[in-house]
């Protein structure tokens, strides 16, 4: 442990917009140009971008590695430059030990042979003997849950099928190193869960795992540290729980309100009122806000909302009437200053809380805020799941009921 | 050099999947299977007969059972030179899912198609073998030098293969200039003729290595003599050094493929 399994040392790669001079006819004019303008490596040309700037990291052996960002922000560029498929223009790359990269399930697949051909073929292409493949083989078959159709053609699969068998191929493959680009969006709910639990298999082997994945919610389960990228720059990198924080606080930051009542100073706050992100299960928290409104409220419901961020799900979604015994405000108009007291029985996640102000009579939402604020929850007691139920367990013998012999 | 046999040995594995997946690949869904391999070298063979005859009428000399094994002999090694480079230079661009998409060294993809047309050369001989034993042509201590020419050809053909399939990657137009220079090869390679019938001009052929090799090939085997030496030496200094610079040609733009291919 603590061992360093990859590095990022500087790293910049550039690519170019447009098409490359393809024939020919296309080629004289361009060498004409390189010789007569010295050909800087390092420097950007016309028509030319940094998909990397200056991107550096480490990866510790027996870490699982996340990269999250949004399209084209450099996380493939990142992977196929690790699997040394791409080189970088500037910076150094190491690795250390046998890398198996799977960038895209099933490539390498090809759609004339059998399942069967296909497994021994791509087992090949990802480094595996022919002896290897004929140990594991029946393990992959059963993975996939591809069955009779083992001697098929792939090109007569469903792109599910397809896609099993090349996730199950890749996840047999036992290297020192593993890296794996957006492969869990694959296949059913069920083949998902699958592969994750393999996924997990693997971290638990302490196989160094490098995930690239816009499935917040798997990279949340399975990585240690995340890298968040942005338009080819280190954005963050840190633990999974702050670096996905920040990413979702982020990405949610820049939605405007379109309605007239306001929802504003959104703060939460850890039972001694200082404002906090992370908490443990079972913490006192509370949310402080305060309301611009543009007509009287005391009709209306506060929706109060909880979501997982990482893939939305609703934790919890209360409507809380705004009816109090006396007036809001002293003066019964400006804003109004309110707090929610409320237990984080949660287990380990990021999570995002959204309100709304909903006019019953009318039936329509004043004003609506999402993800407001934004937390996450951190503990090593639970596995997966959103809520605490805190078990305790308790030795009761002799056993009840059952009787002294 | 070293390096090159190192990666090779280490990646043997996936450059004989490559192989075992190009031969069955070329023969799925057909009837005739294997004995496609077969069929060129069968035409080959009946046009040179044909040309021969042609020849012998207007010469008004006699077509020899030498002239009938030469031809047969000569058109198989042909065969394997066309059907390899065709196979070859569209390897990388072929395959282009996995050089974007996987690692591994990359003169494995064309290699791989070299050996793939090896195979099927392979089957073929056999059907040669059966020509020269019903044309009675004999054998003598010559034919000792035939192991030497074959892996003489592989390697020249090897050179070309890496060297045309990563031009092709740069530049589509490699694939139509190889299409259009192998379709009238066959002029140019002393198949369908021997060299010496160009008299004093034979020089001209022989500088194609391939038609020194395809000479010398007839000389040990069917006309039981030696080999010119100065001319095999020139061939071999096509084939050997011709490797070592086309595959450092080929390592030095590897990195790149994935991003132009």
């Amino acid at each position: 442990m603590g061992e360093v399994a990859l590095e990022f040392d500087h790293v910049w790669k550039k690519f170019r917009k447009g098409e490359v001079h393809d024939s020919l006819r296309d080629l004289i004019p361009a060498l004409t140009r390189s010789l007569l303008s010295h050909n800087d490596e390092q420097k950007l040309h016309e028509r030319e971008f940094w998909a990397l700037e200056d991107v550096s990291f480490q990866v510790k052996r027996g870490e699982a590695f996340g990269v999250i960002g949004a399209n084209g922000a450099g996380k493939s560029t990142t992977l196929k430059l690790l699997s040394r498929i791409l080189q970088p223009n500037r910076g150094t790359i190491t690795t250390y030990g046998r890398l198996s990269a799977l960038i895209e399930v099933g490539a390498g697949f090809h759609p004339d042979l059998t399942g069967r051909e296909n497994v021994y073929l791509n087992g090949a292409i990802l480094g595996m003997t022919r002896q290897e493949v004929a140990r594991k083989f029946d393990e992959i078959v059963a993975f996939a849950g591809i069955g009779d159709f083992i001697d098929t053609p792939v090109k007569r699969y469903s792109s599910g099928m397809y896609a099993r068998l090349g996730f199950s191929v890749a996840a047999h493959v036992d290297p020192a190193v593993l890296l794996v680009d957006e492969v869990l969006s694959v296949g059913d709910m069920q083949f998902q869960q699958k592969c994750l639990e393999r996924m997990r298999g693997i971290v638990r082997q302490g196989v160094t795992v490098v995930f690239v994945s816009h499935n917040l919610q798997a990279v949340q389960m399975l990585c240690n540290r995340v890298l968040y990228l942005k338009g080819g720059q280190i954005a963050s990198l840190g633990t999974t729980s702050e670096v996905l924080s920040e990413y979702l606080s982020k990405a949610s930051a820049s939605s405007a309100s379109r309605y007239d009542t306001l929802i504003d100073k959104v703060i939460l706050a850890d039972a001694e009122g200082h404002p906090r992100a992370e908490f443990a299960p079972g913490d006192n928290a509370t949310l402080r806000l305060t309301i611009f409104p543009s007509e009287p409220i005391q009709e209306c419901l506060l929706g109060f909302l909880i979501l997982r961020a990482t893939d939305g799900m609703p934790v919890c979604d209360y409507n809380i009437p705004l009816r109090f015994a006396g007036p809001l405000t002293p003066d019964g108009r400006g804003p109004v200053s309110l707090a929610i007291d409320l237990d984080m029985n949660l287990l380990r996640g990021t999570y995002a809380v959204s309100l709304h102000i909903y006019h019953s009579q009318t039936a329509r939402f004043l004003s609506r805020a999402d993800r407001v604020a934004n937390f996450f929850v951190n503990e090593t007691i639970s596995w997966q799941g959103v809520s605490h139920v805190n078990p305790r367990i308790h030795l009761r013998s002799p056993v009840p009921g059952a009787k002294e012999s | 050099m070293r390096e090159m046999a190192n990666e090779l040995v280490e990646y043997r594995h996936l450059l004989l999947m490559l192989t075992w997946r190009d031969i069955k690949l070329r023969y799925k869904q057909s009837v005739m299977g294997f004995l496609w391999a077969i069929f060129m070298p069968l035409l080959i063979v009946g046009a040179g007969i044909l040309v021969r005859f042609a020849y012998s009428l207007s010469s008004s000399q006699q077509m020899s059972m030498t002239d009938l094994a030469s031809v047969s002999l000569k058109s198989l090694p042909w065969a394997f030179f066309v059907s390899a480079i065709k196979f070859s230079t569209n390897s990388l661009v072929g395959n282009s899912n996995l050089v974007t998409k996987i690692y591994f060294p990359r003169e494995v993809l064309p290699t791989a198609a070299v050996l793939a047309s090896l195979f099927d050369a392979a089957i073929a001989s056999s059907v040669i073998v059966v020509v020269l034993i019903f044309a009675k042509i004999g054998i003598s201590i010559y034919v000792l030098w035939m192991p030497v020419l074959l892996l003489l050809t592989l390697i020249f053909t090897v050179a070309a293969a890496l060297f045309l399939s990563c031009a092709n990657l740069f530049f589509r137009d490699v694939k139509y200039l190889v299409d259009a220079l192998l379709t009238f090869g066959i002029f140019f390679t002393p198949v369908f003729y021997e060299a010496r019938m160009l008299g004093k001009w034979a020089p001209l052929v022989l500088l194609n290595p391939l038609g020194t090799l395809l000479e010398a090939m007839s000389d040990v085997v069917v006309r039981h003599h030696a080999p010119s030496y100065p001319w095999l030496l020139y061939a071999a200094c096509w084939a050997i050094p011709g490797l070592l610079i086309s595959w450092r040609i080929f390592e030095r733009a590897e990195a790149s493929f994935a991003e132009l291919v």
